[in-house]
Parts: structure tokens; sequence; C-alpha cells
């Protein structure tokens, strides 16, 4: 997909006045935030829950050669294939082979955020093998040349009437507002789809190391079908998603239905592990599981490593009031929100990302719903150091800290300046104790109203109260 | 070389070269212990309070159960379920437990023993375990339970034994490995409600692309 990171800001400035997708991004705010909370607090042990997948994660990740290593051995014991890839480029052309040597002409698809990552559709699309989004929001957005804007619930930056249009273009039946008529709609497209394809590429949540299993979790019984009726299964992932165990991979499983969607559990929870037996009557007669790297063990021992733990949950971009305002497309490229700001400067620079990690007010909402304790702000921080320390951040900006640090560095002229600057905030603010409108900050002013400081600075209230042996 | 190329620079971030066997060694006596993590409290009660909060979940799904009190009690049950439905066709696994009943009482609902095709509206299948904790059914595939009929057919009916209700996910993945020891059935599946999405602006509709209904029989 084209990456239009770049033009964040001004990816942002469409995404605010767009009314459509404000009415969209109300359902995220109300919707995700709750179900989660309702789902945490029938769980008491959540929380120790979490403090253990973080654990066990910086586990996996300490000894991660091991076990990916024990995951190849194990899905070859049970008779599948594993490909390593470095790169997207190395991934999509070890897919395009595999479907090339089946003859396939098209190929159903689950939900995967990697395969998004590496371009696959276009890829596939180029070199004459169809492939056909079965998510219902994948497939919504694939009729309209769409990408997620969200992922776990790719299409939530549209509404009601956007799907409808779309299904009255593409499908030959009457125009329908009812959301229910909508999928059925696309149960009885897709159904013959399923059964024609001649290879099924799904994502995978874990991967089993001990039993060389992948597995995947959706609601709809898509991935299922996908994985199920075509003679070949692939399922394209990432280095960092083995765990040890099918008692680790549980404890993930508690944690990730609840942090998402706040159910209990999700609907199907799929275990794979190789192709179909002899005396099996349907399953894949060939099974591949190609692992994708592309920067992720650049990230093991570094700044970013805490990334690794990520389970793809969105709790992140659900609680996320910069998220919540502006959706996932205005971030310009596969991940969106908190956890996006982290993980694509990693994937496609930062000199096309930089704006990314800054869309942040650092509330440090998306750390404390995190299920494995990411430490998204601190990421976000090593990212906007990084980017000043190589001189990409805009010259007015450098130029205001390098003010300020000028300042900080010397205490009695900083306080000198903020009393200075306090009074002049409250003479500006007058009776009213609100300013309408301030130089230079007219980003701010424009939209809202400045509240004037306090009569007085910090350290002149710490002074008071030090004296006065509080 | 892919493979080597990200194992190494695994091991470069790790600081560390090949692990050592010992290293090795301690990795893989971690998987083979394969203990458990925090079980939550909720599913660890008495067996009569495991199978009623397995009910309690199951519904909360959007499951429906009806309970049975044997096992010969089931074709009738599922009989009377398919009519009902006005649904003509059952696609039925063939174990030999469900084999062994007798299915005359269907009639004229016809019976078959084969893969699930697009088009077909019932299937039964036999569960392997139930969950108590979220209300799961645990499945596998065999020769005799093709998967595709546990996700193809428009209703899903499905045969739990009350004795094969465990509390939490961990005690079946204890009986699933003593299946066949070394190796998972090709697919393990865990069902809890319905096919669902609200991909559509957040809205729960129920039936995207697996059975729009799921009926547990309850068995004793």
């Amino acid at each position: 997909m084209q990456i239009t990171s770049p033009q964040f800001k001004e990816n942002a400035r469409i995404a605010l006045t767009d009314v459509g997708l404000q009415k969209a991004l109300g359902n995220v705010k109300t919707g995700f935030p709750q179900k989660r909370a309702n789902a945490v607090a029938r769980l008491p042990e959540f929380d120790q829950l979490r403090d253990q997948g973080r654990d066990l994660k910086n586990h996996i990740i300490a000894n991660l050669d091991i076990y990916l290593e024990e995951f190849e051995a194990n899905v070859i014991k049970n008779g599948g294939h594993v490909h390593w890839c470095r790169t997207s480029e190395d991934a999509r052309q070890t897919i395009l082979k595999i479907c090339q040597d089946k003859g396939a002409k098209t190929v159903t698809k689950g939900k995967s955020m990697v395969t998004e990552e590496i371009n696959l559709n276009e890829h596939l699309e180029a070199n004459g093998i169809t492939p056909i989004e079965t998510d219902l929001g994948e497939y919504i957005l694939q009729l309209r040349g769409e990408h997620p804007s969200h992922i776990i619930a790719p299409a939530i930056h549209l509404n009601l009437e956007d799907v409808s249009e779309t299904f009255h273009a593409h499908h030959n039946k009457p125009k329908s507002m009812d959301p229910a008529v909508l999928m059925q709609e696309a149960r009885e497209e897709l159904r013959a789809r399923f059964v024609a394809a001649d290879v099924g590429i799904t994502g995978a949540n874990f991967l089993v190391a001990e039993t060389g299993s992948s597995i995947i979790v959706t609601n709809e019984g898509n991935g299922d079908l996908t994985q199920t009726l075509p003679k070949t299964h692939i399922v394209v992932t990432s280095i960092e998603k083995v765990v040890p165990t099918l008692e680790d991979m549980t404890l993930f499983l508690r944690l990730l239905a609840r942090s998402a969607t706040g159910q209990e559990f999700t609907v199907y929870n799929t275990l794979s592990t190789g192709p179909k037996r002899p005396e099996d009557q349907d399953g894949p007669e060939d099974y591949h599981v190609v692992l994708v790297d592309n920067g992720r063990s650049d990230m093991v021992g570094g700044e970013l490593q805490d990334m690794l733990r990520c389970i793809r949950c969105a709790a992140c971009m659900n609680h996320c009031p910069v998220y919540g305002a502006i959706g996932g497309h205005s971030y310009g490229w596969v991940y969106p929100g908190p956890m996006g700001s982290v993980l694509t400067p990693q994937m496609i620079g930062i000199e096309k990302a930089a704006l990314l990690p800054n869309a942040s007010t650092f509330c440090g909402k998306c750390e404390s719903v995190c299920p494995v304790h990411i430490p998204l702000p601190k990421l976000m921080r090593h990212w906007r150091k990084n980017e000043f320390e190589r001189h990409l951040t805009p010259k007015a900006a450098r130029w205001g800290i390098k003010t300020w640090a000028f300042f900080a560095k010397r205490p009695s002229l900083y306080r000198l300046l903020s009393q200075t600057s306090n009074r002049m905030l409250r003479l500006l603010g007058g009776k009213k104790g609100r300013i309408h409108k301030l130089p230079m900050v007219s980003g701010w002013t424009d939209h809202r109203d400045m509240p004037v400081p306090s009569s007085k600075t910090f350290m002149q209230q710490w002074n008071e109260k030090q004296k006065a042996g509080h | 070389m892919s493979k080597s190329d990200i194992l190494n620079t695994i091991r470069r971030g790790l600081g560390r070269g090949v692990p050592s066997d010992a290293e090795r060694q301690q990795v893989l006596a971690r998987i083979e212990r394969h203990e458990r993590n925090l079980i939550p409290m909720r599913a660890q009660g008495s067996e009569a309070e495991i199978q009623t909060l397995f009910i309690e979940m199951a519904k909360e799904a959007a499951a429906e159960v009806i309970e049975l009190p044997t096992l010969q009690a089931l074709p009738v049950a599922v009989s009377q379920w398919l009519q009902a439905a006005n649904i003509p066709d059952l696609v039925m696994a063939s174990d030999a437990e469900l084999k062994s009943l007798d299915w005359s009482v269907l009639h004229p609902i016809v019976q078959h023993e084969r893969v699930a095709l697009a088009g077909d509206l019932a299937s039964l299948t036999l569960a392997f375990m139930g969950i108590a904790e979220t209300g799961t059914l645990m499945l596998y595939s065999r020769k005799e339970s093709p998967t595709t009929l546990n996700f193809l057919p428009d209703n899903h009916l499905v045969v739990l034994k009350r004795q094969d209700i465990v509390g939490v996910y961990e005690e079946a993945w204890a009986r699933v490995r003593n299946l066949s020891p070394g190796q998972l059935p090709r697919t393990v599946n865990m069902i809890t409600g319905p096919s669902r999405s609200a991909d559509i602006e957040q809205r729960l509709q129920m039936g995207a692309h697996g059975p729009r209904a799921l009926t547990i029989f309850l068995i004793g």
C-alpha cells in the first residue's frame, strides 16, 4: 500500500473535518473501551495474568532462536513446511511460488495484518492470482479498494450507508440498510469462493513450539473455512508469535479476547497442526508456515525490544485519544495508533514516519490497558529522541527545544521568565480567566480557549509550602 | 539465506552466539514440563458448579443448550429440533457412539455421513470436551468427524456428555495430549457460540460465515 505517513498532519486535518469518519469513530470510543472494562471486571486475576504475560513474552524473546527452531522442527515432524523470510520481498516471492506450484487461480484469505505489511494482495494480483478477502470487514474494504484502518476492526472507519452503497454497487441485490441483510449477502457471495479456492491463506495469533501448531482466533468462522477447504493452507505470520506450550498459549488467549473485543472468549480458536492425515476426509494436503521477519529480529536486544511482546489486541488504539480523533488511515501505513507509532518507523524508516511518535499526548492510557505492559510512551519517546538526533525534527521545533533547554539549564532565569509570562497570561485572560487568542499557539486557541495559569508558579507555591513546614 | 540471517540477528541482539547444549536443554525442558500458568478461580469449583457454569457461559455466548437424560434420547431430540426448523437433511459424524443409536426415528429426514458441502443446513458432531470457564466446546478432526461439519452447515448440533465437562482449558489440553502422544490431531477447534461479526458499525450480527446457530445436546 502507498505510504502516506509523511503527510500525517495533512491526513489528520482532513480526518478531523470528515463528517462520516467522525461519526464512525464514535463507535470506537463508546464500544471497545466499555466492553473491555466489563470483561476485565469479571476476571479478578486479569492483572496477574498481564504480569505473567509480560514475563513469559520476555522469556520467549530471550530464547527466541531456540523456540523458533523447535517450532520448525515440530512443523516438519508433522509433515508441514516452514519458510524463513527476512524481508517483505522474500515473503511475497515465497508465497507466490507456493501458489504458482499449485497452479492456483484464486486464493481465499483470512484476516492477516502481516499480509498487509508485506503487500501480498497486490503482488498476487500482479501475477495473475486473485486474492479474496473473507473477513467481513476486509471483504468490504477489498470491494472499495481500501486498506484496514484498525488491526481487529478493519472497516471501523465506515458507516452503514457506506457498506450499503458498496454492496449495492457490487452485488446484484436491492439496496439494503439492514446490517443483517448485508452480512447475509456477503455470506452468500463468498460461499462458492471458499469452496473453489485453490489456496487458503491465514495469519496466526500464536505459534506453538511444543506441537508445531498455529492458532487463529476469529468470530466469523471465515478463517476456518479458509484453512479447511482449499488443498493448500499457507500460514503467513511473524517470528515473535511463537510461544513454548499449549499452556503458555492459553495464558495469552485469556488476555487476548478480553483486551480486544471485550469478549470472554472469541468464538473460534482453532489450532492447525500439519496437513490432513491419510485417513482424514477433509483438510489441506499441504501446510506451509511463512515466518516473516521484516525488521523484527533487529529489535531484539535494542530499545524497541519490548514491542516484540505485542499480541495485536488493539486495546492501545481503542483507548487512544489521538486515534479516536483521526482514525487509522491518518497514520498512513498498516499499523495505526500507539503500537503503530512504535512499529511503523522500524518498518518503513523513521525519516518517513517521524510524525507518528509525535502524535501522542503521552497520556499513558495505551500502556495502562496493554495486556503485556508494553511501555508505549517510552518507546515513542525513543523515536522522538532518535528523530532529534538525526536532525529530522523540523527547524522550528528544534529551535523551540533548544531555547527551552537554554532556560531550563539556568534555573533563576527560568523562574524569572515563568513568573513574567504567568503575569502576562493572566493579564491577557482578564476577568474571564480564559484566553481566546494567543500568538504562536493558534493551533490551540483556534479550537478552544487557553485557561490562564494559577496566580503563583509551581516553584513559588513549592517554596511557600516548604516554609510553612508542609 | 534468510533462516541463518534471522537467527544470527536474533543472537546478536541477545549478545550470544549459537546457544550451548545446556541452554537449549533448559528451554526444551521447560517445554517438556509444560507447566500451567495462573488459572482463574472461576472454574475451579465442584463438579456440579462447573457444569452449571458451563451451561451459563455457553448460553451467554448464544449457544442453545438442550439437556437430555441419556444418549438414547438423542435421536428423538435431534429429530424434533430438525422438524421444528423445517430442515430435511442432516450430515452426521460417524463416531461409533453416534452410530450405535437408533436413528430410524429421523425418518423422513435424510441422514448423510460425509464431509459438509456448501448449502448443507445442519450437521451433528460429537464434542470431545466442554470447558466451563467460557462455555467452550472442544472438537478435533479425525476420520469419523471431518472439520467441515463444524463450519459449513447453517446449523451445528453438538453432542456433549456431562462427564466430559472440565473447568479450564488446561484440563482439556491434558486430555488432548493423550489422544495420540507426540502429535496433535490435524485440527483442534474451540467453539464458543455461533458465528458472528460486528464489522458493520460495531453492531453485532449473528451468522457470519460459520453456523448461524449452535445447539448443544448435553447428555446425562
